[in-house]
């Protein structure tokens, strides 16, 4: 289906009763996008992944324990997008043609005001310089740059891919491109096919639909900044968890 | 030579005795050197920041000595401005804390980001909606203006103004003042209020996130009148201190009881307004579906952080120095002082590093952070280059211009 509408949204809408937690969508993401092997000094909180699975569970006793894997990556807000605003020299912009909130590497001063700024924690710095062991350099995907120490990256759509799709439809005298000839790693690398992804503005698309869903639920909603990241579960407590604000029913939640 | 370089009327302690006392301010300071030079040459690896405590000890220091240093352009106002000459006895050692304050927090600023080298980005392509943006252009203008403040300061040295030339140079930039002073004013009313608006701005931690009045959030004005508060405090403290140290009357009394006076009138004020903020803070974050104790009811963070800052570090002080008889006593006026700018301090502390301590995602578990090494280093180097500059200007140039009639006294 050819995708007829000017100005795209690119969403995503996440199964997570689909998701076995396998972390293929965080390998494919680190290949595609060129994020270099972790320093060996690295940890949790200073490593890059632009797409991270956190575990979820229901923190009840055997055998009523029930838990799901939530991928979380950007969640390219919409609307009063909380790392653009902040940015100070520009290195974030919010693409109006595509919806996809991008971050300018090559711009970024290192300031970490947009890591400050982000509630979903999506946003990653270099704290060391990339470093590819010898031979691996052959692996690196030409039409994504590689970014130095001191700036702060994140997961942009699989911008890259965006813009070879472009690129094709160009060559070939379209002026669209069809909603399967742009797909991010994390969704095509799927093996269960929990990753959906295409333009929520067009009301036909699968995203849009599900993104419709009553299964349907956004994180931190509540601040108005309309994640372009949806997820779906049939599980009330899942509902339950993400709909908690900050509290002390923090308990039996952990973050894998 | 050194008794040459100190100013005429005054006596300072004999030079070996100097020596010593710089010595570990000078040690201090190499550490903190080393330590900045592993940041800039490996990586803010050497630090303890990471993804999730992006901000650590470095942006609440600087925030801290920005805050405490506004003594200068809040003196500079009302003594240019307002015409409040008794204030003649301080200025020169507020613009001189100032200028070590700004200059001190711009030298961190440029270990704590990434890429110094692309700092002037910022200047050539910047985003006039961040509040980073702003603070960035009025520090860099107002430092400007603080060295130009400073540069008489050093020019009335007694060798220096031997030199003609020196001293026609010191006469012209001192007719400067008046215009200087209205300027460090305006760029330091906007760069206090952008450096809370930083906070207030932040839609994604309802904690800090903060209405706007106008275009800016209620933050913005709580930062400019809070500095506005505690800079003649800090005055009067490090008067105190300096007068303590090289056991000199260095201004008369009543200077440091004005400096009390106006510190706790402006302190009152802002108390007030931080209750009704934090009121209507309260209720906002209530409307969002947030519970406002929840925010003070993780870990260590409970609501006797807000009772301490409001109260006894805010409320507290303003009433004994708005006192005539607290102001009158020399120990109860410092201690008075001290906590008032002990209140800012937390109240720094607060916005910067419990922010960030909290979770935002439901499922987020609490994160703390210790500053490593290095960040405690290059913190401490800012206190000793600070000491340094202030035990030079104190030995050699007119911190105090009262000290001499005195002494003669």
């Amino acid at each position: 289906m050819e995708t007829n509408h000017t100005s795209p949204r690119y969403g995503m809408v996440i199964d997570v009763d689909r998701c076995t937690g396998c972390g293929n969508c965080m390998v494919a993401c680190a290949v595609e996008n060129n994020v270099p092997p972790a320093d060996p000094k690295a940890t949790e909180r200073t490593g890059t992944t632009w797409m991270r699975v956190s575990k979820l569970e229901n923190g009840l006793p055997f055998p009523e324990n029930r838990s799901v894997y939530l991928p979380v990556s950007c969640q390219q807000c919409d609307h009063h997008t909380p790392c653009v605003s902040v940015c100070p020299q520009n290195a974030v912009e919010y693409d109006t043609e595509s919806g996809i909130v991008a971050q300018i590497p090559v711009r970024c001063f290192g300031c970490r005001y947009c890591v400050t700024a982000c509630p979903y924690h999506a946003r990653y710095y270099n704290w060391w310089d990339p470093v590819w062991p010898e031979g691996m350099e052959k692996t690196l995907n030409p039409d994504v740059s590689t970014r130095m120490r001191g700036v702060v990256e994140k997961c942009n759509f699989c911008h890259g891919r965006l813009q070879a799709a472009r690129a094709k439809a160009a060559a070939e005298g379209r002026r669209t491109i069809a909603d399967a000839e742009y797909v991010p790693a994390c969704g095509e690398s799927c093996p269960t096919h929990a990753i959906h992804f295409g333009n929520l503005s067009d009301p036909n698309s699968d995203v849009s639909m599900l993104s419709k869903d009553k299964r349907a639920f956004r994180l931190l909603e509540e601040l108005g900044t309309e994640p372009k990241v949806y997820f779906l579960s049939e599980q009330d407590w899942v509902h339950a968890i993400v709909k908690n604000k900050i509290s002390t029913e923090l308990k039996g939640h952990g973050n894998g | 030579m050194d008794k040459q370089l100190i100013s005429r009327g005054t006596s300072r302690t004999p030079l070996p005795r100097f020596m010593l006392w710089i010595l570990p301010w000078v040690a201090m300071l190499g550490i903190g050197l080393y330590a900045i030079f592993l940041c800039l040459s490996k990586g803010l690896n050497q630090t303890n920041m990471d993804n999730r405590f992006s901000f650590g000890l470095w942006i609440y220091l600087d925030l801290t000595v920005i805050a405490l240093g506004a003594g200068a352009f809040f003196t500079g106002f009302l003594l240019y401005i307002l015409k409040r000459k008794e204030l003649k006895a301080v200025i020169n050692s507020a613009v001189t804390i100032g200028f070590i304050c700004y200059s001190g927090a711009v030298a961190v600023l440029a270990v704590d980001v990434g890429q110094p080298l692309r700092a002037w980005f910022t200047f050539w392509h910047p985003n006039v909606h961040s509040m980073l943006a702003e603070v960035t252009f009025c520090i860099t203008c107002y430092l400007i203006v603080l060295i130009i403040e400073y540069i008489p300061v050093v020019l009335k040295n007694r060798r220096i103004k031997n030199v003609p030339s020196m001293l026609v140079f010191e006469f012209e930039l001192h007719k400067l003042m008046v215009v200087l002073a209205a300027v460090g004013t305006f760029l330091s009313f906007f760069h206090q209020g952008s450096l809370g608006g930083l906070y207030g701005v932040l839609v994604g931690r309802p904690f800090a996130f903060r209405p706007a009045l106008g275009i800016w959030p209620t933050t913005f004005f709580l930062f400019i009148i809070s500095a506005a508060a505690v800079g003649p405090s800090f005055i009067l403290l490090t008067t105190w201190l300096t007068s303590k140290i090289s056991r000199k009357q260095l201004v008369k009394p009543e200077v440091l009881q004005d400096l009390g006076k106006i510190s706790g009138s402006i302190l009152i004020f802002y108390i007030i307004l931080k209750t009704v903020d934090t009121i209507f803070w309260i209720n906002s974050v209530h409307a969002l579906g947030f519970s406002p104790a929840g925010f003070f009811r993780i870990q260590e963070f409970g609501t006797w952080i807000l009772f301490l800052e409001i109260v006894v570090l805010g409320l507290v002080p303003a009433i004994l120095l708005l006192s005539n008889r607290v102001r009158q006593n020399t120990t109860l006026l410092v201690l008075s002082a001290t906590l008032a700018c002990a209140g800012i301090v937390l109240n720094r502390y607060v916005m910067t590093i419990q922010t960030l301590a909290l979770p935002t995602l439901p499922f987020d578990q609490f994160l703390s952070y210790s500053p490593s090494w290095q960040e405690v280093a290059t913190f401490l180097a800012v206190i000793a280059y600070g000491m340094l500059v202030y035990s030079f200007s104190f030995r050699y140039l007119t911190l105090f211009p009262q000290e001499r009639e005195i002494q003669s006294v």
